[in-house]
């Protein structure tokens, strides 16, 4: 459906969106990300793949700062965000979170109506100044998160009834009703079928336009179709990192290639 | 897993052979089928049990206590004398006010002695011997009800008079002409009296609002005595334990489970939280006497008293089950709300909250219950033994004028000679008991209907 061939148009003046420098993550004494140095572009699709338990989701965590969450992870190094470290003590990480948007692996709508689990982030930023805009947000978000049809008519219908690819979807659309600069996805598409999956990597694909989007994806098909830059993990080490096309068709590294060809993982 | 590797360890084990009919059973699915009917047969006969010594308990109580709603009352035609009550015939509340009880009891005996003289009685008895059978307090009631209003004097009005605690347990069964034989409250020419007077319709037994809304009588009034004042003080203290202990609880089990660190100080205070539960009630009254009593000095006995008492008995419950509650709300939901952007404070009280609420509602009710039934830490406050003979009047008075619990009452009336007092210790059971099932339904009703799914 998608080509790889289109994705590689239009990128000749690409900018630095996040860069990480001498990234190192601990869990307690586990060190679960080694050294970790990487460019993501703007407007880009950049995919993370690895093997399970090799720190995908832990890097993807870092970049918006949900690992603060966790009290045993320690993060070092630099984080750069436009040119601004995030980790810098005068960094707010709510502040962060609003321009760093993340869909998470396991769809997790509010217990509350489609609507509310829209409206939710553009409230507690004050995005809209009065109930109509509001309005159009959730519309215009659900339309992008490809659900819209589905939902229209039982926006207070609660978002925890909806099947398990729908409420990904609403996640997504919760995710961008914020209008984040960067989206982070964890695995969006591990609970949909392949229609819904077709969706998202379109809506994935439409997203590039105005954000950076970083997907963690298993599925090396789909790190092909929707992704510009894949990044290649192993061990908590990036292996390598480049140009999908050439990821994919001439890796560098052997242990990618024996990844992509199936035989670590 | 193969079939050789099976049989590696077991001694002797038989082969599993293939083809076999379902149709029959093995002897292991038999032995296995046997021992699961067993369990079950123990898990019914357990329930059985339970359930009969329920039963046993409710009928128990009931039979017992079931009387103590109704009450026998004696009506009788009263000449308001202006003679006695009104010399000066000219309706001076001052003057009226000087006629003591005393100035009353020969209006009730005439009022006997006429009673007798229509129905033609041959009892022979005197009309002394005859008002005996009123309570004590016949004659001030017959006062109150005169100073209500003095108008009255002169007229004939017909007045239902409390009988006393002999004349009601001959209504209900406690007393019987066998058992009066040592009784020098009540003679046998009396119960002739009353047998005539039942025949007639003038001595009769009747539901009883007084138990449940009035104030606790003196030893000697057993039939006046009713559960309503000491009810007050027991929900001052609901107040005072709700109002405290459900904020300080609930912002301690917020912080503790979403914003406090994991360190070795706040596993301390968990192994506090958790000891605190389980220390006697009474440890918390003695602290509550130093502390709240002799520290502070706030008043004995007072309600405000005993509510903080329970409060620091309540918490420990209320933290426990509101930490539980926050803690089954999936993490994900705050990931979710994170992830949007909001801080943490955001997080738990636009979401985790309100997931966590019935949780915390159940806790609290059931927190509450427990502390409506406490009577051990009220003993050392001062709030057992007390009895209130007024309900207090405002809600400051309410607080901090001396009173008794609903507990404590039973507990005092229990303590009494008069088996009239026995009975209504029992009823007074039943009332607690009323607001505690309130209370746990409630808090299951609450449960069920804002149970979630995720
Ligand atoms: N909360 C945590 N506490 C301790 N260790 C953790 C935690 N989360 C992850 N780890 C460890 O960090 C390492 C990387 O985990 P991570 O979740 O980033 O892997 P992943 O690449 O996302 O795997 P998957 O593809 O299965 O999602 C693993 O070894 C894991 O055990
Ligand atoms: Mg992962």
């Amino acid at each position: 459906m998608y080509d790889t061939a289109k994705t590689e148009s239009a990128l000749d003046q690409t900018e630095t969106k996040i860069s990480a420098r001498n990234v190192q993550v601990y869990y307690g004494d586990t060190h679960a990300i080694k050294d970790v140095n990487v460019e993501i572009e703007d407007k880009t699709v950049t995919a993370f793949i690895g093997p399970s338990g090799c720190g995908k989701s832990t890097f993807l965590r870092c970049l918006n700062r949900m690992n603060d969450t966790i009290d045993i992870c320690r993060v070092t190094g630099d984080i750069l965000l436009d040119g601004e470290d995030i980790y810098d003590p005068k960094v707010d990480p709510v502040q962060l979170r609003a321009k760093v948007g993340m869909v998470f692996q396991k769809p997790n709508p509010f217990p509350k109506s489609i609507y509310d689990n829209i409206a939710y982030g553009p409230r507690i930023h004050g995005l809209a100044r009065n109930k109509a805009e509001l309005d159009e947000i959730v519309e215009k978000s659900l339309r992008r998160g490809a659900i819209w049809d589905e939902v229209k008519d039982r926006l207070d219908a609660p978002g925890t009834g909806l099947s398990g690819g729908q409420q990904q979807r609403l996640c997504i659309a919760r995710a961008i009703a914020t209008e984040p600069e960067v989206l982070l996805m964890d695995e969006p598409c591990s609970a949909l079928d392949p229609i819904a999956t077709a969706q998202v990597e379109e809506l994935i694909d439409e997203l590039r336009q105005s954000y950076s989007v970083v997907i963690v994806t298993h599925s090396m098909q789909q790190a092909a179709r929707v992704s510009q830059k894949t990044a290649f993990f192993h061990l908590g080490h990036l292996v390598e990192y480049g140009e999908t096309g050439q990821i994919f068709t001439n890796p560098e590294d052997p242990r990618t290639e024996s990844y992509i060809t199936g035989r670590i993982g | 897993m193969t079939d050789t590797s099976q049989q590696g360890g077991g001694p002797a084990a038989p082969a599993r052979k293939h083809g076999e009919t379902l149709m029959k059973l093995t002897a292991r699915t038999k032995r296995r089928n046997a021992a699961e009917r067993r369990f079950q047969a123990y898990g019914i006969a357990a329930i059985g049990v339970g359930l009969l010594m329920l039963v046993i308990l409710v009928v128990n109580i009931f039979g017992n206590g079931m009387g103590a709603f109704t009450q026998t009352f004696i009506t009788l035609d009263v000449h308001l004398d202006q003679s006695k009550l009104d010399k000066k015939g000219n309706r001076d509340l001052e003057d009226i006010k000087k006629v003591s009880t005393f100035g009353y009891a020969p209006l009730i005996n005439r009022a006997f002695e006429t009673k007798a003289a229509d129905l033609d009685l041959k009892s022979g008895l005197k009309p002394k011997a005859m008002a005996d059978l009123l309570s004590k307090s016949a004659a001030a009631q017959l006062r109150d009800y005169v100073l209500a209003d003095p108008a009255r004097i002169g007229q004939t009005v017909s007045f239902r008079f409390l009988a006393n605690s002999r004349v009601d347990g001959y209504m209900k069964g406690r007393v019987s002409r066998e058992s009066i034989a040592n009784d020098k409250n009540i003679s046998a020419a009396q119960l002739d009296l009353v047998d005539e007077l039942i025949a007639e319709g003038t001595v009769r037994r009747t539901f009883n609002p007084a138990f449940i809304f009035g104030a606790d009588a003196s030893d000697q009034r057993p039939e006046a005595a009713g559960i309503g004042v000491s009810m007050l003080g027991s929900l001052f203290m609901m107040v005072v334990v709700l109002a405290l202990a459900l904020p300080i609880g609930v912002a301690a089990s917020i912080y503790l489970e979403e914003f406090a660190a994991k360190n070795w100080l706040t596993d301390i205070i968990e192994v506090n939280i958790s000891n605190l539960a389980a220390v006697p009630s009474i440890v918390f009254g003695i602290l509550g006497l130093a502390v709240f009593i002799n520290y502070m000095h706030l008043p004995m006995s007072a309600p405000l008293v005993g509510g903080l008492v329970l409060t620091l008995m309540t918490l420990p419950t209320i933290i426990i089950s509101t930490r539980a509650s926050l803690k089954s709300v999936p993490p994900s939901i705050r990931d979710a709300a994170l992830g949007v952007g909001a801080s943490k404070m955001q997080a738990v009280f636009h979401h985790v909250l309100p997931l966590a609420a019935p949780g915390i509602l159940t806790g609290t009710i059931i927190g509450l219950a427990q502390a409506l039934g406490e009577t051990a830490p009220l003993l050392l406050i001062g709030m057992v033994g007390f009895i209130a003979s007024n309900a207090p009047d405002g809600v400051a008075a309410g607080l901090m004028s001396p009173n008794s619990a609903m507990p404590a009452q039973i507990y005092e009336w229990a303590k009494r000679a008069d088996p009239a007092f026995y009975e209504r210790a029992w009823g007074g059971i039943i009332i607690l008991l009323v607001f505690l099932i309130t209370m746990n339904t409630l808090a299951v009703i609450l449960r069920r209907r804002f149970e979630r799914r995720w």
